[in-house]
């Protein structure tokens, strides 16, 4: 068993009584802080309760639900499996198609169709793609939180690229209501395939030039290695999931471990942090995983797109979708961890119960433990490496 | 292991606290009760043959039937394996015991659960609501939740 | 009648009423509040980086609501953030406005029916000055609202007028 409190602290100076020159005890209290729900970088609108002494962290409260919008009980009101899908967009705004092919997933294993190959292949392309997006996002907000603006513009200018794919494709920049059950609303337009291939080409350089630029700079680098160290042991025991397990050295993706799609048949590595710049699992290591699974995406992008086969984007489905009774646990590797949706139907055309396991919600819980001991400054860029989406936490 | 093994190792080990199964559903699960979850997770998570040391999803029930449930969805790093464990309790008596010593991350699913269903998770280390504010009333996922009119002088409804 | 329309052709000088100068200096430099609620302030985001340029509006993001002259309501107004949306809106200085973006902060959005923790409108807590629709409205939509949030700003009077 874990104990959260006997955690190794990560600074030498503990917190405690202070010697002054006279031999007296200098009396340090203790002092609240409170981060959010309105702040710069809480990444939305998280609120950290944070009791400091001094600069030092003894404890981070966190309260969530600012942003709860009843995901669950508007699930289990629709009229049809196929309405919930734009809800499962908004759960994790920064990566709508992996939260809809968590969802069809699930629905699709309860429902036990065969989907078309080419479906399968066009899912992972927008899959990956939306993958790069959300890394991107993630990646350009932790530089601003360490201070670094250029960074962000650099993201979100590659990030409108991949976006202009999608708009293409579906017609929408954010929530696609692409992935439907049983395949997509519509097929990729002629074009798409030479242009995501341009991206591919062009992206690839500037990886290495966003890594130039923040990735293995001095001063990024002096700020976040052996920062917020997380234990292999405390990530499973919090059940963390992607990056943030992959960073503490666990060979861990479900796209290899639990397949689903068509990942198999592809080539490709899962990325794990190394310590290369202090200890396995600090901050450095979470960033770096991400910056390089953005490179993974991008040689399975261009295998899919290679192998793309002709082919319908529908599988013949029943018009009313009704799964007999019974329940499935569906998950998938989203860019923020494990996104599992458990279903429970009960033979009607709506589902009775979902419940979304979110990965930012999970991950989120761990904060307290690893930023213990921790200065004050570095809570920006430990909870900036957790990588939250609050949609996906408060659902 | 398969769930037929792990379901005979839980009954050699536990005997009635194993209430009943359903080993040929596509994910099989096992129901156990509500009051001796913590040691059987203990058991779970510790038995060298079974090792679930990854708590995947823990999800609060309303069955609709005035039974709720909590089920618990583990993974074995090691082996590999899953199972689906349920725990149901009446809405008269929602106790459920606590896993969060076992798994770390059932904290806040547990949370969770009490504050859409209002199942009390017996020796929870801090059992408070987690997403609706403090001063709510009701628990919102139940099948028979009714929308208050007003919270702190806003209107709900549209 | 423009601003510079009056300006004498030798010299620094120029003549305007104190009103349209006024005007002209709130609605070039509308300091708006940073801060997102949900998807909204992804293109929020994305309407502030380096492809749609916000800051040519003269619209710079600030931290707190001390020196903010505008808010933009991002995203899903819940009602456990209401009371903070209004305090905040309390802290910002007179003149202050607040564009509501996206169908969330206009009615409740897709969450009208059945959120139960979801404020249907944010006008229901504090005044909207204006309204932009989508779900999320593009960049361009955003651009659009303070445009029309400019052309407010530059018909206002000193004076009031009579109701």
């Amino acid at each position: 068993m874990i104990e959260t409190k006997s955690l190794p602290t990560q600074y030498a100076s503990q917190p405690g009584p202070v010697q002054t020159s006279s031999g007296k005890t200098l009396r340090t209290d203790e002092m609240i802080i409170n981060m959010g729900p309105q702040h710069p970088s809480t990444h939305g609108v998280l609120r950290l309760e944070i009791v400091v002494e001094g600069e030092i962290i003894i404890d981070v409260i966190p309260h969530i639900g600012y942003l709860h919008r009843c995901f669950e009980k508007h699930a289990e009101h629709m009229t049809n499996y196929q309405q919930v899908i734009p809800y499962c967009d908004r759960l994790d705004y920064c990566a709508a198609i992996n939260d809809e092919h968590s969802y069809v997933l699930a629905v699709e294993r309860m429902l036990k169709i065969e989907l078309p190959e080419r479906v399968e292949y066009i899912r992972v392309v927008m899959a990956e793609l939306q993958r790069i997006a959300s890394h991107l996002i993630a990646v350009g907000t932790f530089g601003i939180d360490a201070g670094a603006f250029t960074p962000f513009l650099y993201a979100f200018h590659d990030r409108e690229l991949i976006l202009d794919l999608f708009e293409m494709t579906c017609g929408a920049r954010l929530l696609y209501n692409y992935f439907w059950i049983g395949g997509l609303s519509h097929d990729i337009p002629p074009q798409f395939v030479d242009k995501a291939k341009q991206f591919c080409t062009y992206f690839r350089p500037r990886i290495k030039e966003f890594n130039d630029l923040l990735t293995y700079n001095e001063i990024f680098v002096k700020r976040t290695a052996n920062v917020g160290v997380l234990p292999k042991d405390v990530a499973l025991n919090y059940a963390c999931s992607g990056p943030m397990l992959r960073g503490s050295g666990i060979n861990w993706d479900l796209r290899r471990d639990d397949p689903y799609s068509v990942y198999h048949k592809l080539q490709w590595e899962p990325q794990i942090g190394k310590g290369e710049m202090g200890t396995v699992g600090d901050v450095w290591d979470r960033h770096i995983v991400r910056m390089r699974e953005m490179e993974v995406s991008l040689s399975i992008i261009e295998q899919a797109l290679a192998a793309l086969p002709e082919g319908n984007v529908q599988a013949a489905i029943p018009k009313r979708i009704r799964p007999d009774a019974g329940e499935v646990y569906a998950r998938t590797e989203t860019p923020r961890g494990e996104l599992g949706f458990y279903v429970i139907s009960d033979g009607s055309g709506t589902p009775f119960r979902v419940k979304a396991r979110a990965p930012a919600f999970v991950n989120l819980s761990v904060l307290p433990a690893i930023s213990r001991g921790c200065m004050i400054a570095d809570l920006v860029l430990i909870a900036g490496s957790v990588d939250i989406v609050l949609g996906q936490v408060d659902r | 292991m398969t769930a037929e093994e792990i379901l005979n190792s839980l009954k050699a080990k536990f005997g009635d606290a194993i209430v009943e199964a359903k080993l040929d559903a596509p994910q099989p699960w096992i129901v156990v009760n509500p009051s001796r979850t913590k040691e059987i997770a203990f058991f779970l998570r510790d038995d060298p043959a079974t090792r679930f040391d990854y708590m995947m999803c823990l999800s609060g029930v309303d069955y609709n039937n005035g039974k709720l449930g909590i089920v618990y969805h583990l993974f074995s790093m090691v082996h590999r394996h899953k199972i689906v464990l349920k725990a149901f309790c009446t809405k008269e008596q929602p106790h459920i015991q606590s896993v969060t010593s076992v798994w770390a991350t059932a904290n806040w699913h547990e949370r969770e659960a009490f504050d859409m269903y209002g199942i009390v998770i017996d020796e929870h280390p801090d059992l408070r609501r987690i997403l609706l504010p403090y001063d709510w009333e009701g628990h919102p996922l139940r099948k028979d939740y009714q929308v208050p009119e007003f919270y702190n002088g806003m209107k709900v409804p549209y | 009648m423009g601003l510079l329309d009056q300006r004498f052709e030798n010299g620094n000088v120029f003549v305007t009423s104190l009103e349209n100068l006024l005007n002209w200096a709130r609605l070039s430099s509308l300091y708006q509040m940073q801060f997102g609620l949900a998807c909204c302030a992804i293109e929020m985001m994305a309407a502030s980086a380096s492809d749609f340029d916000i800051m040519r509006f003269g619209i710079i993001p600030r931290a707190t609501p001390r020196q903010a002259d505008v808010m933009f309501v991002a995203g899903t107004v819940t009602l456990k953030m209401a009371s903070r949306i209004k305090r905040l809106y309390d802290q910002m200085a007179e003149p202050r406005y607040i564009i509501s973006m996206g169908s969330c902060a206009n009615c409740g959005g897709p969450y009208w029916e059945h959120g139960y923790h979801v404020l249907k409108g944010v006008d229901r807590v504090i005044p909207v000055d204006v309204y932009v629709p989508g779900c999320p409205p593009r960049p361009e939509a955003l651009l659009e609202g303070i445009i029309k949030l400019q052309e407010k700003v530059r018909k206002e009077s000193l004076v009031k007028k009579p109701a």
